[in-house]
């Protein structure tokens, strides 16, 4: 909060940060009402996961997705799941959600939409069901607020985030504790290249992937309670990272939040403009896992590093910015609190380019000041690590030192080895070395450290401000034929990340519904409630 | 014949360097298995500059080493650039001529790859190493269809677009994912193609063998630090017969 009260070290007037955070709202609030009229399949999944309906048929597809896709064949989508559904066991067609599923499956249920006492005796027992759901995410949360107070927290920020991604649980397991143990504080384990499109989430615990692991319901919890055992060992926390992201987003989440994840990646864009998911889609399952995360105390880091590894750091450094202020308009919106935003920002610019070192520092110091309650993610160079792994140790080491200097929250441990091999043992052993000179040695330079307003670094942060300012204003005045939101129609220019993402088009959108006067979620009802 | 060896500060010295892991607990035990493995693989005398615990049961090493190994240059297959190198104008002169028309490109990372850097880096205006991408060209359409292309939608924009040459990125390489996918594209585009309406079929990534076009299919792989000049000349020297108006660049 100190940070908040001290004047800005970058000259930045305080009526340009509150004339951008209005642009952002005003920019974001139309993309909030058109996903409040709409909801999705994975958003009618993630309730009834929510409910305690697990599990798979023989074939491996998720009774949620059975169950959903027999009530949308029946009743159609935009009444919601959960009046049909409850209104079909009130009926006695099933004992429990997961009998009815099956029975549901196999074709012999037909689901109508309850009206009139019918529909309060389903939505009142709909309720109950998602409360108990609900309820083990709030016991979650509490078991992790209890944990770090026994056993205690990450010693010092940053936190030392790395990754594992052998695509086997059960060699992950092994290699989050050894990286627990080697100094991280915070393990992420990579999903499985294109888990993103499929359109449900995988059960069990698995054992191959392609570049990462499968995000199920049993692989949290496997890795979760191998990560428990190794904090107690340790004597402090280590949290668990998994990706909210992809057409499953709301699912994930409740999953995340039933198995104790403690960060989720969930950025309100990245699926729209890099895994080509349709934006609307994007939108109604962010703003649910938002508030499936928000109740859970889960930590979101965003996305805004991969916008630099498309675009140039320098001419899209404002795209950054813009990007934060978007995702964090809309986190708020979805009752995250600020220090669950670890809003992302990258180490990109290339290092021919002269005074890139001041243009690194600059841009995330700008992010300090413009978020100083928010537990920044800083992610590592990927795009000038040629294979030059001598060069690229020294890189990292510059990453580190605008760590250090920014007093960022999150640090994902950069590797001399990217874009060469899956870090090896050593690496991964090198680049903490590295992390720890840095932070041990520079650690409170930020105490000394004051840019001259009127230099280099203070005018091109008050520079890529600007350029935020300017794009928001832009967004705000865009617009296309069929009337969207202007997000929207920005989206569909190719404004962010260069790519034109249209509002009717991408994966996923048939899987979306404009919500009837009659729908009902019972999960929205709580996660909105008082 | 010029049989050459490394070179650490003299001539002949042979000095070259090494690192690895051994799963062993830091000793001097440790220190001479360390030895052993660099005497096997041909140097000696070996000094271990550097030996350091890392993690439970595993020890990592520096080793300096001279080999008495000689490498020919001569003995050494490499496939070397068979057409000129042209300049924007040159190309675009050349395809004007040959083709009296635009000759269209379509590229897009298949499979899973989400990365775009390479494929971005050949086709969007910005460009690389100093070289604008072959949007600049303006004889050359260029769709780019981004990450995450299926084979089938490849092949899909390809048609629509009469594509005269189809440029696929892959960044990805675990287990052999863009060898794997590279194989499918080829192999969909043999099906959906007569052999002489195909498309020219361009692949590109940084952990790519030049010498590997024959057996993935395609008519020319491009591996780490192409430039958009590079495809764009290969391209019009397939297509349009392209002839330097002017001399021809060195390298």
């Amino acid at each position: 909060m100190a940070a908040r009260r001290r004047p800005s070290q970058l000259g930045i007037e305080a009526a340009d940060v509150r004339r951008a955070r209005t642009l952002a709202r005003q920019v974001g609030k139309p993309i909030v009402d058109l996903a409040q009229r709409h909801t999705t399949v994975s958003v009618e999944r993630a309730t009834l996961r929510l409910a305690g309906l697990g599990g798979a048929d023989p074939d491996g597809t998720p009774w949620v997705n059975r169950l959903t896709d027999v009530v949308r064949a029946d009743v159609g989508l935009e009444h919601g799941v959960s009046l049909p559904v409850w209104d079909a066991l009130v009926r006695g067609e099933g004992d429990d959600v997961l009998t009815l599923a099956q029975k549901a499956a196999a074709g012999s249920v037909t689901f109508r939409v309850p009206e009139g006492r019918d529909a309060t005796r389903a939505r009142a027992a709909s309720r109950r069901a998602v409360a108990a759901g609900i309820k083990r995410i709030d016991r979650q949360r509490v078991a992790r607020e209890r944990m770090i107070a026994r056993v205690g927290d990450a010693p010092s920020k940053p936190w030392i985030y790395l990754i594992v991604a052998t695509g086997d649980i059960h060699e992950d397991i092994p290699q989050a504790q050894a990286a627990a143990r080697e100094g991280a504080d915070v393990i992420a384990v990579i999903r499985s290249t294109g888990q993103s499109l499929l359109d449900f989430v995988p059960e069990g615990a698995t054992r191959e992937g392609f570049a990462g692991t499968y995000a199920t319901q049993e692989n949290f919890r496997l890795m979760r309670a191998a990560l428990d055992e190794t904090s107690k060992e340790l004597g402090r926390y280590v949290r668990l990272t998994n990706y909210a992201s992809g057409l499953c987003m709301p699912e994930i989440a409740a999953l995340a939040g039933l198995e104790r994840l403690d960060m989720m990646l969930n950025d309100s864009m990245y699926g729209i403009l890099f895994r080509d998911i349709n934006p609307i889609r994007t939108f109604v399952d962010q703003r649910f896992s938002r508030q499936v995360h928000a109740r859970a105390g889960i930590i979101i880091n965003t996305g805004e590093d991969n916008y630099l590894t498309t675009a140039d750091a320098v001419e899209a450094a404002h795209t950054v910015t813009t990007s934060q202020l978007l995702n964090e308009y809309f986190a708020k919106e979805a009752g995250l609190e600020d220090w669950q935003l670890g809003l992302g920002h990258a180490f990109e610019i290339d290092p021919e380019v002269p005074d890139s070192f001041r243009l690194e520092l600059a841009h995330a110091m700008l992010a300090r000041e413009l978020f100083p309650d928010a537990p920044l993610k800083w992610m590592p160079p990927t795009r000038h690590m040629t294979g030059d792994i001598f060069k690229g140790y020294l890189l990292d080491g510059f990453f580190n030192l605008v760590g250090a200097m920014t007093g960022q929250g999150i640090l994902l441990v950069g590797m001399m080895t990217e874009a060469v091999v899956t870090p090896w043992i050593s690496d991964r052993d090198l680049a903490l070395q590295n992390v720890r000179y840095v932070m041990n040695a520079a650690g409170n330079l930020h105490e000394d450290f004051h840019p001259s307003p009127d230099g280099f670094i203070a005018r091109r942060a008050r520079e890529v401000l600007g350029e935020a300012i300017g794009l928001l204003q832009e967004i705000k005045d865009d617009s296309d034929a069929a009337g969207d939101p202007p997000l929207l129609a920005a989206i569909a220019d190719g404004t962010f990340g260069l790519m034109k993402r249209p509002a009717d088009k991408g994966k996923g959108l048939d899987g979306v519904a404009r919500k009837a006067e009659d729908y009902y979620n019972p999960a929205s009802d709580i996660l909105e409630g008082p | 014949m010029n049989l050459i060896r490394p070179y650490g500060d003299t001539t002949g010295d042979g000095m070259v360097q090494l690192s690895f892991t051994l799963p062993i607990e830091h000793s001097k035990v440790a220190e001479g298995a360390a030895v052993q493995l660099a005497n096997k693989m041909g140097m000696d005398p070996a000094l271990i500059v550097h030996a350091k615990a890392m993690g439970d049961g595993f020890t990592f090493f520096v080793v300096y080493g001279r080999v008495n190994h000689l490498v020919d240059p001569s003995t050494v297959e490499v496939v070397e650039r068979d057409y000129p190198l042209l300049t924007p104008k040159e190309a675009n002169a050349a395809i004007k001529r040959s083709l009296r028309r635009r000759l269209v490109v379509v590229g897009g990372c298949i499979g899973t790859d989400a990365h775009t850097v390479g494929i971005d880096a050949i086709l969007n205006i910005k460009g690389f190493a100093g070289e604008k991408g072959l949007e600049y060209y303006r004889e050359l359409k260029v769709v780019n269809l981004g990450a995450q292309v299926s084979v089938p939608q490849l092949v899909e924009a390809a048609r629509e677009e009469k594509a005269d040459a189809v440029l696929v990125s892959q960044v990805v390489t675990q287990r052999d994912a863009h060898l794997l996918n590279t194989r499918e594209m080829s192999a969909a585009f043999r099906e959906a193609y007569p052999a002489a309406k195909r498309p020219l079929l361009v692949v590109g990534g940084p952990r790519f063998d030049e010498t590997m076009a024959d057996e993935l299919g395609v008519d020319r792989v491009f591996s780490r630090g192409t430039t958009p000049g590079e495809v764009a000349s290969f391209i019009v020297h397939r297509l349009a017969g392209a002839r330097p108006t002017s001399k021809e660049k060195a390298s």
